[in-house]
């Protein structure tokens, strides 16, 4: 996914002055070029082979995801072996279970604490959407405040549910293009969210 | 938090004490809830508890479903055995309504509550393991985990949040698969615990971590309200299945295991225990309900009809079975009013649901009592003056379901 | 000989007159009710009383009556005698104005928390509390949830259309 880059989109007509002569690369030679889209794909297969995950659990879809670490269903088989607590250290946020309003702060400040690139995946339909506890002390998905990428429905989601949601990351992370975090698209969407 | 009064150990000569803030983030297993912990080094001068990290305001939702919607949310009450949750509430609103269960529904009750039970201990033991560092007895019984989840599968459909069950008795008959799993696990599980227990009961580490870790006397804990296996723990053999015997508890025969000084290792060997317990008590239903011949052997729902949804090929054939059938979707039957208190042994101690109808289709209050709320409170006696690792193991061995905490 | 609701409420009228009203036997479990000064005296003589030994406080919590007025908030305590295995309620009314109530936490440590979570819930204001705050809810949260004319729902959610989810 090379977002083609533009040079000079309003070409200089030649100077006689400054005496240089400005013209436009021949179409299909635009692009990222070979050895970047390569090194896209290597950084893609070795993160998404890696990932780090940061399991948020806390409630019923966090024993679901005990479930998934068992020798049953075996998360680790992902790359996934190594659970970080700190969010400093890890590239994935699973939020597992229902957010509450008490819980969006400290949700939003582990968010926060995640180093570029991150994402984040929201297992079960309370992260996702608030769930069946449409409530006053319910936050109503946890894209309210932070910006989600993968979303799995299910309450809670069976084991092999979470599987999938995470094989889609990897698909996210194994394609991601090394310029996307800085891209205006990305900055605007963090500022919707207010995060800088 | 400022309002703490820190009291310093005599001749201590640090007079500047830590804060440390132990959560609401845990490293997963635990729940959301928080701990403020005054440090003076590494004892614990004092705690301060914070909860409503998962607030989910049940007893508001409650006060807006009819009687059979509010099930899903009692499975969310101590998620790690649903079935007594469903179980108590269906419970409490056949004793509101007056339904009478059939002994055959009653056993399979007690089947799944029991095997609930042996879930939930599951994994408050091994999670006591991993907090003390010994997660191979985690994996290792995740796997029968699985086994009862299989079960529950065969039966209602659902893994972990069971919805297990009706008003009147259960959605439809045990399968043959179902009893063949619950053969496999009664085979196999028994060996499982022996060699859990094999490796942690009398290893030295682990008792030197849990010994003496948040001792509780017996009066004190009777003041906070305990129940349950901490209760036990500590020396009192309250159990609800004897005192207040529900779903014809009083045919079975089993022991309450009581222990003497209510600390960690009290609390993780009798949790152990009360698994035994229960895997008897399973193979005495068991064994019950095979007894059961002929046409008592499909029961599996009480007679009554203006509470039990009735089956779907007679809703679409006969008239009285349309008639009910909207008559309990529409909400048209009658619901006495009145208040009812009734309680559950839970995994945790005793759940009770306090349910005031005024004769709507939906309760006019509902009211949990949720133990681990309850006993959450004495967490700050229990550690006070311990060091920081016990405390950590402390709060695991309390077995809090945040859920539970909240609701 | 075992304890019975008739000898209990034997005693109790013998100890307080007609202070104590209201007695009920739903479901089989003595229910009675007291004006709300005299709670921690009632739940007192039932602690100390050889004979009644009421020591284990099972749960505390408040209702909202809002269609009798003097009388809306009740709270209601579930006390468990567990040498004899039995069990009474106990309830408190009190107005919406003042609602005070002495607290229970001299007597049960358990009445702690449950103090505060029905004053997070109902704004009980129990006199004598060591630390009542919020408890369940957000800290700043200025109303109380659980009284009846409080809706459910979050007010201010807009993926969630009112037709289409039967409100």
């Amino acid at each position: 996914m090379s977002r083609p880059v533009r040079f000079n989109i309003h070409p200089i007509t030649a100077d006689i002055k400054n005496n240089i002569s400005l013209t436009d690369m021949p179409p299909g030679h635009t692009g990222e070029g070979f050895f970047a889209t390569r090194l896209n794909d290597v950084v893609g297969l070795a993160r998404k082979n890696s990932i780090w995950p940061l399991p948020f659990a806390t409630s019923c879809c966090g024993i679901e995801f005990m479930a998934l670490m068992g020798s049953h269903y075996d998360f680790a088989r992902f790359g996934a072996e190594r659970l970080g607590f700190s969010p400093r250290q890890c590239d994935l946020l699973m939020v597992m279970g229902t957010i509450a309003k008490k819980m969006g702060p400290p949700l939003k400040q582990v968010y926060l604490q995640m180093a570029e690139p991150r994402w984040v995946m929201a297992v079960g339909a309370c992260a996702a959407s608030g769930g069946i506890f449409d409530s006053y002390a319910v936050l109503q998905g946890i894209d309210q405040i932070i910006p989600v990428d993968v979303y799995v429905p299910g309450c809670p989601p069976r084991p092999e549910g979470i599987i999938d949601g995470f094989m889609r990351i990897q698909d996210l992370v194994g394609n991601e293009s090394l310029r996307r975090r800085n891209s205006e698209q990305y900055q605007s969407l963090m500022d919707s969210y207010g995060i800088q | 938090m400022n309002e703490h009064h820190i009291k310093l150990p005599e001749g201590s000569i640090e007079k500047i004490s830590t804060t440390l803030n132990l959560g609401p983030t845990h490293p997963a297993t635990h729940g959301v809830f928080q701990n403020i912990l005054e440090l003076d080094g590494e004892r614990v001068v004092s705690a301060e508890q914070t909860v409503g990290y998962i607030h989910r305001a049940f007893e508001k939702i409650a006060e807006r479903r009819p009687l059979y919607q509010i099930t899903p949310l009692t499975d969310r009450l101590n998620y790690c055995s649903s079935p007594i949750n469903n179980t108590g509430w269906h419970l409490t609103c056949e004793k509101l309504l007056g339904v009478k269960i059939p002994k055959r529904v009653d056993y399979l009750r007690i089947i799944i509550m029991e095997l609930a039970r042996i879930s939930d201990h599951l994994i408050c033991n091994s999670v006591v393991g991993v907090d003390s560092g010994a997660y191979t007895g985690f994996l290792y019984v995740m796997q029968y985990r699985e086994l009862i989840y299989e079960i529950y599968e065969e039966i209602c459909g659902s893994r972990l949040t069971t919805n297990i069950g009706r008003i009147g008795g259960f959605e439809r008959n045990f399968t043959n698969t179902a009893f063949e799993k619950l053969d496999r696990f009664l085979a196999e599980y028994p060996a499982v615990l022996k060699e859990f227990e094999n490796l942690f009961n009398r290893n030295r580490i682990f008792m030197e971590r849990t010994i003496g870790a948040g001792p509780i006397s017996e009066e004190r804990a009777l003041n906070y309200g305990f129940t349950g296996p901490n209760l036990r723990a500590a020396g009192v053999d309250y159990d609800v299945r004897v005192h207040t015997p529900y779903s014809s508890y009083e045919d079975f025969n089993f022991d309450i295991p009581v222990g003497r000084t209510g600390d960690c290792y009290d609390r993780f060997l009798v949790r152990n225990q009360e698994m035994w317990q229960s895997i008897s008590i399973i193979r005495q239903a068991y064994q019950k309900v095979q007894d059961f011949k002929g046409a008592e052997a499909e029961v599996y729902h009480a007679d009554a009809p203006a509470y039990y949804l009735p089956q779907k090929k007679d809703v679409y054939t006969k008239m009285e079975a349309l008639i009910w059938h909207f008559k309990i979707i529409m909400g048209e039957t009658d619901i006495p009013p009145g208040e009812v208190y009734h309680s559950v042994e839970g995994a945790n101690g005793e759940l009770g649901f306090y349910l005031i109808s005024d004769g709507g289709r939906t309760p006019y209050r509902l009211h949990f009592r949720r133990p681990c709320f309850i006993y959450y409170q004495a967490y700050s006696e229990l550690t006070k003056g311990s060091m920081l690792s016990d405390a950590v193991i402390v709060m695991s061995s309390l077995n809090l379901i945040a859920g539970e905490m909240d609701a | 000989m075992s304890l019975t609701n008739a000898t209990i409420k034997e005693r109790l009228i013998g100890k307080f007159g007609d202070e104590v009203s209201h007695f009920e036997e739903p479901y089989g479990l003595l229910s009675f009710e007291s004006p709300k000064e005299n709670n921690l005296k009632v739940m007192q003589f039932l602690f100390d009383d050889p004979e009644l030994r009421f020591q284990f406080l099972t749960d505390l919590c408040a209702v909202h009556f809002p269609g009798q007025p003097g009388r809306e908030l009740a709270v209601v305590y579930h006390l468990h005698n567990l040498q004899d295995n039995v069990r009474i309620r106990f309830k408190v009314f009190s107005g919406i104005e003042k609602p005070d109530i002495f607290t229970a936490t001299q007597l049960f440590s358990s009445a702690n928390w449950m103090e505060r979570e029905t004053f997070d819930f109902y704004g009980v204001n129990f006199v004598g509390h060591p630390n009542l705050k919020r408890i369940l809810n957000v800290d700043e949260m200025d109303y109380f949830p659980m009284r009846k004319e409080f809706p459910l729902e979050e007010q201010t959610r807009v993926d969630k259309d009112d037709a289409m989810f039967g409100r």
